[in-house]
C-alpha cells in the first residue's frame, strides 16, 4: 500500500512570492526519505504540496506535476481531500483535538470520514496506538483528554491519529523539534518500524536525525533573502553525508554555512 | 579567566545587597485594623461623619500607612507593589459594591409580593392601587419573545460568523462586518420603530410579541455574529490543518473540530446577548404594546413582557404597582441567571475532565 511519488519541476508560490522553485525528485515507497536545508530553504513547503495542504493558505498555489504512483495529485478532477487521505500528515507541535479524548483523537479521521462501526474503530484505536507504541501508556485512560499527554506522548498521539486511516504515505514536518531526546529516539525507532508499511517523508533541522533514520536525504537551500528555494541533491543518505557531489551540501553538512 | 577580569573595575552594576527587610505575612491586617483605629479617632474628634466616607478615609490611611511602613522596612519596590495590588483589591470592592447593592436591594424589595398569585395571575381587572395582580402575562411573553429572537439569531448569527472567518476573502466579508458593525450601534428604540413603521403600520400586521421578537432580532443578530466571530478566530489554525491532513473535508471539519473547540465562548456571548435583548422595554413597548392580560399566542395580540411591565408599573404612585414592579424585576434578574446557569451546566457536559 506504500506509493511511490514524483515530482516533476514542481514550482511552489505564496501569492507573487516563489518560494521553491523547479524541484524534481522521486520518493521510494517503503522508505524514508529525509529533506534538510537551512531555515527558509522551502523543505517544509515542498512537503505541504505533496498531500496539497500548501493551498490551504490563502493565495498560495502550485505549478507542475506530482505524480503518486502514476496519477497527478494536481491533475484536472483531483479532489484535495481524496489526495490527503492518502497521504497522512505529523505537524512540528503537537495538535491534538482539546475537545477530545485520547480515543476519539486517534478515531476521529475515521468517524469523520463515516466509519460508525464501533468493533471497527475500536479495532484501528488499538491498532494504530500499537503502531506508534503509545498503547501500553494510554490503554487504561482512552477516555482521558488527548491534551492531558506528555508533549512526546501527544506527538505519539498524532501519529497514532495518522495511521489509523492507513495512508499510502506518511508526511513529517519537523516531527520531533519540540521533544526531549527520549522522546525523540521513540519516535525515530517508530519510523524505523513505520517504513516496512508506508512512504515517509520527513523534513527536519537535525542532521545527525537525518542520518539515523533516512535512507535517501534531500538537500534544500536558497540562494539568498528573497530567491526560490531549490532541490540542489538527492541521493543515498550515507552519501550525502560522507561524499556529496555537490560543495553546498558538504559546506551545510559540515556546518561551514547555514 | 573571565570571572577575574572585571574585578578591580569599579562598574555601575545595582547589584546591592541580597537580604533586605520583610513585613510579616500579617502585616496587612495589622494596618487594616490601625487605619480603622486612626479613622475612628479622626471621626470621633472632627466633624467627619458617615458610613461611606468612613470606608473612603480608611481606605487612604490604610494605603498610606501601609506604603510608609513598607518603604522604611522593604524599600520601594515592594512598598510600591503592596500599593499597587491594595489598590487593586480596593478597587474590585469599590465595583462590587453597585453589583451587591442593586442585587440585594432588589430580593429585598421584590420579596414583597414574591407569592403564588404573582406567578399564577394577570393584571387582568386590577387597577394600580388593587393589591394581588401577577405578572404570569409578562414572564409568558418575555419567555416567548427571548426564544424567538434567539431561534432566529443564533442560527443566522452563526453562519455569518462561520461564513466570515471560515470562507470570506475580500471585499464580501469586509462590507458584511462593516454593517454588523454598524448595526451594533443602532440604539434599541431605533429598531423598535423600524419594526412599528415596517412590520405593524407598512404591512399592517397588528402588535405582537412577534413584532417584539423582531425588533429584538436587530438588537440580538450583531452582538452574536462579533461574539462567535472572535471566538472562532480564536481557534487555532493547526486544529484546521490537522483535520484536513486526515482527509475531512472543510464544512465537516467546521462543524465537528472549529465549532466545538469555540463552543464554550460562543455560548457565553449567546448568553450575554439574551441577558441584553431581556431587558430591552422600548423596542416591546413600540412592537408588542403590553397587555394586562395572558396571551399566549406570540403571534396575535399585544403581549406584555418583564421589563415592559416593570416600566408600566414603576410609574404608577401606589405601593401596590411599585411592589409588583420590584417583583418583576428579581423575576427577570432570575430568568436571565437561570439561562445562564443551564448554559454554563450544559457546556461543562461537553468539555472533558482532566
Amino acid at each position: 500500500m506504500a506509493k511511490r511519488i514524483e515530482a516533476l519541476d514542481l514550482d511552489a508560490y505564496y501569492g507573487g512570492f516563489r518560494a521553491i522553485e523547479g524541484v524534481s525528485m522521486v520518493i521510494e515507497p517503503k522508505s524514508v526519505t529525509a529533506l534538510i536545508g537551512p531555515s527558509g530553504c522551502g523543505k517544509s513547503t515542498f512537503l505541504r504540496t505533496l498531500n496539497r495542504m500548501h493551498e490551504v493558505i490563502p493565495g498560495a498555489r502550485v505549478t507542475g506535476r506530482l505524480l503518486l504512483d502514476d496519477e497527478d495529485v494536481y491533475g484536472p478532477g483531483v479532489d484535495p481531500v481524496g489526495v490527503r487521505r492518502a497521504i497522512g500528515m505529523v505537524f512540528q507541535r503537537p495538535n491534538p483535538f482539546p475537545t477530545m479524548s485520547i480515543y476519539d483523537n486517534v478515531v476521529a479521521g475515521l468517524k469523520l470520514n463515516g466509519v460508525k462501526k464501533k468493533s471497527d474503530l475500536d479495532a484501528a484505536a488499538e491498532r494504530s496506538l500499537k503502531g506508534a507504541n503509545l498503547w501500553k501508556e494510554v490503554k487504561d485512560r482512552l477516555n482521558k483528554p488527548g491534551a492531558g499527554l506528555s508533549g512526546g506522548q501527544q506527538q505519539r498521539l498524532c501519529i497514532a491519529r495518522a495511521i489509523a486511516v492507513e495512508p499510502q504515505v506518511l508526511l513529517m514536518d519537523e516531527p520531533c523539534s519540540a521533544l526531549d531526546p527520549i522522546s525523540t529516539l521513540a519516535i525515530e525507532d517508530l519510523m524505523t518500524e513505520l517504513k516496512d508499511r508506508y512512504t515517509i517523508v520527513i523534513v527536519t533541522h537535525n542532521m545527525q536525525q537525518a542520518a539515523r533514520v533516512s535512507d535517501v536525504t534531500g538537500f534544500f537551500t536558497i540562494d539568498g533573502p528573497g530567491s526560490p528555494g531549490r532541490l540542489v541533491e538527492l541521493d543515498e543518505t550515507a552519501k550525502i553525508f560522507s561524499n556529496p557531489s555537490e560543495k553546498r551540501t558538504e559546506d551545510y553538512i559540515t556546518g561551514r554555512f547555514g | 579567566m573571565a570571572p577575574a577580569a572585571g574585578a578591580g573595575v569599579e562598574g555601575i552594576g545595582t547589584a546591592g545587597p541580597l537580604r533586605r527587610g520583610l513585613l510579616p505575612r500579617w502585616t496587612p491586617l495589622a494596618v487594616l485594623a490601625a487605619a480603622a483605629l486612626i479613622t475612628a479617632g479622626l471621626f470621633a474628634v472632627t466633624e467627619l461623619q458617615g458610613t461611606a466616607g468612613f470606608l473612603i478615609v480608611g481606605s487612604v490611611v490604610f494605603l498610606a500607612a501601609q506604603t510608609v511602613v513598607s518603604v522604611r522596612v522593604e524599600g520601594r519596590r515592594r512598598a510600591v507593589d503592596r500599593f499597587v495590588s491594595s489598590l487593586v483589591v480596593l478597587s474590585f470592592l469599590l465595583a462590587l459594591a453597585p453589583l451587591i447593592s442593586v442585587l440585594s436591594y432588589t430580593v429585598l424589595k421584590g420579596l414583597t409580593r414574591f407569592d403564588g398569585e404573582f406567578f399564577s395571575r394577570s393584571l387582568r381587572n386590577i387597577g394600580a392601587r388593587d393589591a394581588g395582580g401577577g405578572a404570569y402575562h409578562a414572564l409568558i411573553g418575555t419567555l416567548e419573545q427571548v426564544a424567538i429572537t434567539t431561534a432566529i439569531c443564533v442560527p443566522f448569527g452563526l453562519l455569518v460568523a462561520i461564513y466570515i472567518v471560515e470562507y470570506g476573502r475580500g471585499r464580501l466579508a469586509a462590507t458584511i462586518r462593516f454593517f454588523v458593525d454598524v448595526m451594533t450601534g443602532i440604539p434599541s428604540i431605533v429598531a423598535g420603530l423600524f419594526v412599528l413603521s415596517f412590520w405593524i403600520l407598512g404591512l399592517g400586521q397588528g402588535f405582537s410579541g412577534f413584532a417584539a421578537s423582531l425588533a429584538l432580532t436587530v438588537l440580538m443578530l450583531p452582538v452574536i455574529v462579533r461574539a462567535s466571530e472572535e471566538m472562532l478566530k480564536l481557534v487555532p489554525d493547526v486544529l484546521r490543518e490537522a483535520s484536513y491532513a486526515l482527509g475531512v473535508p472543510r464544512w465537516k471539519t467546521i462543524l465537528r473540530i472549529v465549532l466545538p473547540t469555540a463552543l464554550p465562548g460562543i455560548v457565553t456571548g449567546i448568553m450575554l446577548a439574551i441577558a441584553r435583548v431581556a431587558g430591552e422595554t422600548a423596542p416591546v413597548l413600540l412592537t408588542a404594546f403590553g397587555a394586562a392580560s395572558i396571551n399566549t399566542d406570540p403571534f396575535n395580540g399585544p403581549q406584555s413582557s418583564l421589563s415592559l411591565y416593570v416600566f408600566q408599573q414603576a410609574g404608577e404612585a401606589q405601593s401596590t404597582a411599585v411592589d409588583r414592579a420590584w417583583t418583576a424585576a428579581l423575576t427577570l434578574i432570575m430568568v436571565v441567571m437561570a439561562l445562564n446557569l443551564i448554559a454554563r451546566l450544559l457546556t461543562r457536559r461537553n468539555r472533558l475532565q482532566r
